[in-house]
């Protein structure tokens, strides 16, 4: 059967020459970066230049990249770590209320802990109000959380402004990008961002490997205590290929940037205009555009449930997700389309496609024509609407 | 996730649709939580004179578990008598599947009151006829 991919907001596929530039550091250059001796210093140095040239990309310093597990950890050691660290200044952290889930639980964690967490909202788009933002900072303040570029919805937040305040406010200012580096261009100087998590395997680099990019000077302690690896800041033996993967990736991300958003932007625009002709659906967050992340594009159906649809389309080889409440084992629908004002029995029906590099305008042909009788059949079966 | 047979029945459900002018029609569920289930029966007199469940048709708005349970309960009540259908419950349901996932129990419950809530609807328009 022909296989679709359109999930690349879940993970993407590593990219055969991170692979290659991967390979030799499983069995070969295997050394642990902390030994002395030279297969020790070998690891070091790969992982040394993999840092540099992480750095260049968002153009920050060397030694303010430091390797995590991934987007979870980053957004963790971020979080709690200013937190803790800085709670002489004060306890209160803000945030939005569409931010990924290890955003999100970590402040709730916060907030058990008796730190005073501002959740903020957002347009139906997507968008944080900067007005909103600036005049919840407090005296108290300490850090300012706002991802780059939504997971389900695509919305990229304007962080160079909200950068811009919480420079002039003198406080910390933490982005995921996650979802965003490697298809939007980011400048941690120009965007004043003092904190920053990104994730090697939504960029068709490997999983369990990420960064956290700590502006110099910034008050934070490690999460989990071991030895001094990573300035002291993350403690275990490095993970060097995946390091050596995620800048491979990274690099070959940014040189294809360009040509794969325009690409992308292109066949999401023949998504969304193939799927507006089925009556009574719509498109969450912006429209397809430079305020929307290329790759992402969410859909909502009426009368119709995202779990169904989403396994309907597996049958098909078609593989997509979705943000009805039934498809997650908390059985709450997303918060981010709760956020944006979708009532709740719309959150159902949404389901998200996200295109990738292998992605083709045969396979957006492929999705529409299969995603249509789906649509139709799973209405036909629904007591709602009277079609 | 799901078992193989509830995979297979959400594939190809059985006895989906509705019935014009039925004897009873259960509606329950609420589409802010997802679940929708309108179960239309059809009722008759076997030979020993007790009152059947002749046709069953049901429509579903939900997940994967709900379609399956509801065609699995329409599979299960068919030709029963009211009695034994008012027996069926959200474990003979989740058995009949090869099981639920914990976090869709639920669904088999409202598969299982839909049904009884079909038979209520009947025995009111009885008794209000009589």
């Amino acid at each position: 059967m022909k296989q679709v991919y359109l999930d690349h907001a879940a993970t993407t596929p590593l990219d055969k020459r991170v692979l290659d530039a991967m390979k030799p550091y499983f069995s070969e250059k295997f050394g642990n970066a902390s030994s002395l001796h030279s297969f020790g210093t070998d690891a070091m140095e790969a992982i040394e230049k993999a840092r540099e040239s992480i750095a260049k990309v968002i153009n920050a310093k060397s030694e303010e990249i430091v390797f995590t597990s991934g987007g979870t950890e980053s957004d963790n050691l971020a979080l709690q770590e200013i937190g803790y660290s800085n709670r002489g200044k004060g306890n209160h952290i803000i945030t939005t209320k569409i931010e990924h889930h290890a955003v999100e639980n970590t402040c709730k964690f916060l907030e058990k802990d008796g730190f005073e967490v501002t959740w903020l909202d957002v347009d139906k788009e997507g968008f944080v109000d900067l007005n909103e933002l600036e005049k919840s900072i407090t005296g108290k303040t300490i850090l300012v959380s706002v991802m780059h570029a939504n997971n389900e919805i695509g919305t990229i937040e304007p962080v160079a402004e909200i950068g811009k305040i919480c420079k002039s406010k003198g406080v910390y200012f933490h982005t995921d990008t996650v979802q965003s580096l490697g298809k939007e261009k980011i400048d941690v100087e120009a965007m004043n961002i003092d904190l920053l998590s990104a994730s090697a395997h939504k960029f068709y680099g490997p999983k369990g490997i990420g960064f956290l990019y700590v502006r110099k000077g910034t008050k934070i302690n490690p999460l989990m205590q071991g030895g001094i690896h990573e300035k002291g800041l993350r403690p275990g033996t490095e993970n060097v290929p995946g390091i050596v993967g995620m800048e491979k990736a990274l690099n070959l991300a940014e040189k294809e940037m360009e040509k794969e958003n325009i690409k992308e932007r292109k066949l999401a625009k023949k998504i969304v205009e193939g799927v507006l002709k089925i009556e009574n659906s719509w498109i969450n967050g912006p429209p397809v555009g430079k305020k929307r992340l290329s790759n992402n594009i969410n859909l909502g159906f009426d009368f119709v449930e995202g779990e169904s649809m989403v396994l309907m389309l597996s049958d098909k080889g078609i593989a997509a997700s979705t943000g009805s409440a039934c498809s997650t084992k908390s059985l709450k629908p997303s918060h981010v389309l709760r956020a944006i004002g979708l009532q709740l029995v719309k959150c159902h029906g949404s389901l998200r496609v996200s295109l990738g590099k292998g992605t083709s305008a045969k396979d957006i042909n492929y999705f529409l024509q299969e995603l249509k009788p789906i649509v139709k059949r799973l209405r036909e079966i629904s007591p709602l609407g009277g079609k | 996730m799901y078992s193989k047979k509830v995979l297979e029945t959400f594939r190809f459900p059985k006895n989906i649709g509705e019935i014009k002018n039925p004897d009873g029609l259960g509606k329950v569920g609420n589409p802010t939580c997802g679940d929708v289930m309108w179960v239309y029966i059809k009722v008759n007199k076997n030979k020993k004179g007790q009152e059947i469940i002749k046709d069953i048709k049901v429509k579903t708005f939900g997940c994967v578990a709900a379609i399956s349970t509801s065609s699995v309960l329409t599979t299960m009540a068919k030709g029963m008598t009211l009695e034994d259908a008012l027996k069926i419950d959200k474990q003979k349901i989740a058995k009949e599947l090869g099981g639920l996932p914990p976090s869709k129990m639920h669904c088999s419950v409202l598969s299982m009151e839909g049904l009884r809530k079909a038979i209520e609807d009947y025995k009111n328009k009885k008794a209000s006829a009589d």
